[in-house]
């Protein structure tokens, strides 16, 4: 009758919007009998030039017996409800986390339990519901996504947990709701929800080790990242055992050309804004760890071509 | 009540002689003009934060627009919520309290002028503190909840934050004065026949909250100093690293920062509350209903303050005790909405500016309400908190509840204040600009909190619809910006040239309207007689004399000013020291893991010594006052040497105490058993030395003529701290030392 207020789309977020819609007409019902009280007052007990002081009633008990039990049976009622969706929508963890998510200011970790890792961009499969803690590794922020489920927040050095599932393909967008930092506004999350096959497909894909480039452009750009300060924060797995000691300082850039946007949805993934974000990523995300390199033209395109090959 | 008359007899007669120019403001204590010096620098800093406020509504205007830099719009939007509570809000309600308040219960001035005057002047200081880190390389831009770790040195470490503690602190200190103040002026100054039942609710409300601010505001001063500690000594109270919980932060901050929302709401429904009868010609409906919904809330207020948290995850057991506990808060403020409207139903309602302002009021606070009961619902809270329909609910109960009552007080009060009328035309057109402005810019404010808009962002993508929305909300930000021009160019033009008021306008029942406008400095040539709370009706009515609150006889009330006083200061008191040895208790329920522990470093036998003298001083502070009692100085000032010898003797073994432990390496910073060990003890240590330099003051003051008669009184207040300072260790001593054997 009053639509959903969050579009959502997981049974989690319809159950809290189901709850939206209940406590907006009571509420709005209040709202109206409140104004209606009023304008009669100002319309029918608008002062007449020269009339009498009018009947001096100090109150009336029977009155504030009614109009304190009423509102109290309401929120009794309320309560109840509260009850409820609180069940619905947040059911208690039963098990491993499928997925833990990281908050950093300024972007999101994910690390699947199957050993994928991404950043900003979550993956889940439609119709199948996912565990997900939540941590921090600095500062309180907060994971929220309105379509799907309850915020939480990410807090340092305790873990919390929510249920994170969708029941139609799309892409959902969500973002850090806890202020954080100077880019705060720049902490997006997009979840995609996609069909069971093209999901476990992507989440091989993520296990797999980099590509090795195949143009010398890449090549020379990978020589970079390895050269440059890069390999201090980014981790690309190489398939060696030494990918257990990745850093996880900064999103891991092992399949970055295959994520939709660049840092944690500042700028849509294509060429052109990788090579801005290359060239000065703190004119683009000013406050943001990455810093800008005063790198040459030459280099921010052999960079560029190196992670474009990162599929 | 004998009270009242000798306020007249003891208090300063400054103003008799009526110094001119700045001198006559800077130097004094008369309530009216501190009131007067409150409500000034509040509407200065109103239109700093309000500046601020249309500073931020031009970089949302748009989406990715770049009219500020992240780093300056979180500095900006930190100050806006900052300055509009602590150096708006507050000391707007506080200004009209200090005004009105000795007026409406015909005292002379308050309790203690020259505290006030001081509580006053530590508020521009504060504000000052608090903008001067604008040239110490920033503003803070923690958010003006400052959540640990974000305003822990390791990112926040531009000193914009210690400044911002340094100011809350200030301010703090000023506020709990002033209630202080406020207490002991509504309970010992009354005038005779004016029983705590006739009391203009306005008064009530104003008792109330000083009684929220003395056991709030502490326990906030408890928690920044804290994370001062963190901040400058390298402690560690709300850092992961190092063992604190940035979670008890939030618990601290909320537990002073929920009773704050009713510290700003409640005087402004006492407001409401006298321009709402005296509009419509009937006495308040169901007096008693009013104020017994108030203490109800205020009590209330202590046990809601997680509701700021269902977001931060605490489990739903928690969330639901919250959920119901806020939900009930909601019941005293329906009685309240029904209490007004029943007052206006069948009434004869003079619409003037000053009415219309509360009537607006009505429906806005009503609005604010309602979304608050859904916040309430704490699954709705973990969708909405932390976006824009948060913002639109928190503005609706402080802008368009709060600010709309202070501007209806102002309509109804400027008369009193002035002698002049404010313009009824500039005023309307104040109204509609206002209602008109406000409603737009926050209105819209729910929808992009649907849409899923963070607060505090200093940009959005854009999605659809935002872009239009937040321009709408920047336009009405606008309105709002000239509505503000207009009242204050109405301000300054019936200043000079408006309609002369007369002592009472608007034919008002309450004792501020029976003296002339400006009152004299005195306040009143003579106090009508009161016998019930509409005096001034009673005046004019003499055949149909009101009978509200004259049911029942009431005792009078037989508590000195002092008394009053001191006990607020040790409630208030007893606050911090109940944060910081909740503290000590949270960090040391468990075993450390490592470093010094109560149980490895301190000594139980020897503190057991030095404490025993410590409560051996109570003992003979209490025999010095008695000797006192009979008029025996020499044996008063011989027991009050005693006292200071043993709490001098307690200093010298915490002293001890301390340099044994820095000598093994046991330091502030060792682990949070040092941490919260020192902070409780020397906090504790400090205020030993305060009651030390008090009783040896009182000891000097003793050798002069007459102390019996004039200082007993002095002692008897020392004695009560001095008392209070002892049971805090005698608390300390239990959990510190004795539960670690």
């Amino acid at each position: 009758m009053l639509g959903d207020p969050f579009d959502t789309h997981s049974p989690e977020a319809r159950a809290i919007a189901g709850l939206f819609d209940q406590t907006l007409i009571v509420c709005g019902a209040i709202m109206l009998v409140v104004t209606g009280l009023v304008v009669v007052c100002i319309v029918r007990f608008r002062a007449k030039p020269g009339a009498k002081d009018p009947p001096q009633s100090h109150g009336n008990t029977r009155l504030e017996i009614a109009w304190t039990i009423a509102p109290f049976l309401i929120l009794c009622w309320l309560f109840w409800l509260t009850v409820k969706t609180v069940m619905a929508s947040d059911p208690p963890p039963d098990r491993d986390a499928d997925l833990v998510v990281i908050a950093h200011q300024w972007w999101w970790e994910a690390r699947y339990r199957t050993g994928a890792v991404t950043a900003n961009e979550i993956h889940i499969p439609v119709g199948r519901k996912l565990l997900v803690e939540i941590r921090s590794a600095d500062v309180i922020h907060d994971f929220w996504v309105p379509q799907l489920a309850r915020k939480i927040d990410a807090t340092p050095g305790r873990s919390v947990f929510i249920w994170l599932e969708a029941d139609a393909a799309g892409t959902y967008l969500g973002a850090c709701a806890e202020y954080c930092g100077t880019q705060h506004a720049w902490m997006r999350i997009m979840v995609v929800a996609e069909p069971e096959a093209e999901f476990v497909a992507w989440e091989t894909h993520e296990r797999e080790p980099a590509t090795p480039p195949t143009t010398d452009a890449a090549a020379r750009g990978a020589r970079l990242f390895a050269e440059m300060t890069c390999v201090k924060c980014h981790g690309i797995a190489t398939g060696e055992p030494s990918d257990a000691t990745l850093p996880r300082v900064a999103p891991d850039l092992t399949h970055i050309a295959r994520r939709k946007t660049l840092a944690a949805g500042r700028l849509d993934n294509n060429h052109a804004n990788l090579a801005a974000w290359l060239k000065d990523p703190q004119a683009l995300k000013q406050g943001s760890h990455m810093p800008s390199l005063q790198l040459t033209d030459a280099k921010v395109d052999d960079l560029a071509a190196y992670f474009e090959s990162l599929k | 009540m004998s009270t009242a008359t000798s306020a007249v007899e003891s208090a300063p007669h400054h103003d008799e002689a009526e110094e001119r120019g700045i001198f006559a403001w800077v130097a004094t204590v008369d309530h009216k003009k501190i009131g007067i010096l409150y409500l000034f620098t509040a509407l200065f800093f109103f239109a700093v934060g309000g500046l601020e406020a249309l500073v931020i509504r031009i970089q949302l205007a748009r989406p990715n627009s770049a009219v500020v830099s992240p780093e300056a719009f979180n500095q900006l939007f930190t100050m806006h919520g900052t300055t509009m509570i602590f150096l708006v809000v507050m000391p707007t309600l506080v200004g009209f309290g200090n005004y009105f308040v000795p007026l409406m219960i015909g005292a002379r001035d308050m309790a203690f002028p020259r505290m006030n005057a001081l509580s006053y002047w530590l508020f521009p200081f504060g504000g000052f503190l608090l903008h001067f880190s604008l040239m110490a390389g920033g503003a803070p831009s923690a958010g003006w909840f400052s959540y640990a770790p974000l305003s822990e040195t390791a990112y926040s470490s531009s000193p914009g934050t210690d400044y911002w503690i340094l100011a809350i602190l200030v301010l703090g200190i000023g506020s709990v004065a002033t209630a202080i103040n406020m207490i002991a002026t509504i309970l010992t100054l009354r005038v005779s026949g004016l029983t705590i039942r006739r009391l203009p609710l306005f008064v009530w409300m104003t008792l109330v909250t000083s009684i929220l601010v003395i056991l709030a505001l502490p326990v906030l001063n408890a928690a920044v100093v804290m994370l001062l500690i963190d901040r400058q000594l390298e402690a560690h109270f709300f850092t992961a690293v190092g063992g604190g919980n940035a979670t008890l932060w939030q618990h601290f901050f909320w537990t002073f920062g929920h009773p704050e929302v009713y510290i700003m709401a409640l005087p402004a429904f006492g407001m409401i509350s006298e321009i709402i009868p005296v509009f419509s010609r009937k006495p308040i409906f169901g007096y008693e209903f009013i104020a017994g919904s108030t203490v109800a809330i205020a009590i209330l207020s202590f046990g809601v303050w997680a509701h700021h948290m269902f977001a931060a995850g605490l489990g739903h057991t928690a969330d639901l005790a919250f959920a119901g506990g806020s939900m009930l808060i909601g019941i005293p403020t329906g009685v309240k909405i029904f209490n007004w409207i029943a007052t206006m139903w069948g009434g004869q309602i003079r619409f003037t500016t000053s009415m219309m302002f509360a009537t607006a009021f009505l429906l806005e606070f009503v609005i604010g309400g309602l979304s608050g009961i859904q916040f309430a619902a704490a699954p709705i809270d973990w969708q909405v908190t932390d976006t824009y329909y948060v913002v639109a609910h928190f503005h609706y109960v402080l802008f368009g509840g709060t600010a709309f009552a202070l501007m209806a007080a102002t309509y109804y009060w400027f008369p009193k204040m002035s002698g002049r009328m404010l313009s009824e035309r500039l005023g309307k057109a104040h109204f509609w600009l206002m209602v008109i402005g406000f409603n737009l810019t926050f209105f819209v404010q729910h929808f992009l909190g649907l849409a899923g808009m963070p607060r505090r962002v200093f940009t959005y993508p854009d999605l659809p619809g935002w872009g239009t929305l937040n321009l709408l909300s920047t336009v009405g930000a606008f309105v709002m910006g000239i509505a503000v021009l207009v009242f204050v160019a109405n301000i300054v033009i019936s200043m000079r040239r408006g309609k002369p008021a007369g002592d009472n306008p608007w034919d008002a029942w309450t004792l501020e309207w029976a003296t002339t406008s400006p009152p004299i400095a005195h306040n009143f040539h003579e106090v009508p007689p009161v016998t019930s709370r509409r005096p001034l009706w009673d005046l004019a009515n003499p055949e149909a004399k009101d009978h509200g609150g004259a049911a029942r006889a009431e005792k009078e009330s037989t508590f000195t000013k002092g008394a009053v006083c001191m006990w607020s200061f040790i409630a208030s008191e007893g606050g911090f020291f109940l944060i910081l040895i909740i503290s000590y208790v949270f960090f040391n329920a468990a075993q450390s893991k490592g470093g010094p522990t109560a149980a490895t470093v301190l000594d139980l036998k020897k503190t057991g010594m030095f404490t025993a003298c410590l409560l051996a001083s109570s003992g003979t502070l209490w025999v010095a006052e008695r000797a006192l009692d009979k008029g025996n100085r020499s044996a008063a000032a011989g027991w009050l040497v005693a006292t200071l010898a043993l709490g001098g003797v307690f200093m010298t073994g915490q002293s001890l105490e301390y340099l044994g432990l820095f000598r093994d390496g046991v330091t502030l910073t060792s682990n949070l058993f040092a941490t919260t060990f020192f902070t409780l003890t020397g906090f504790h240590g400090l205020h030993v030395t305060v009651g030390l330099i008090a009783l040896a003051i009182a000891l000097a003051l003793s050798f002069a003529k007459n102390f019996e008669t004039r200082r007993a009184g002095l002692l008897r207040t020392i004695g009560l701290y001095w008392h209070f300072v002892d049971v805090v260790w005698i608390v300390v001593f239990i959990v510190v030392y004795v539960r670690a054997k």
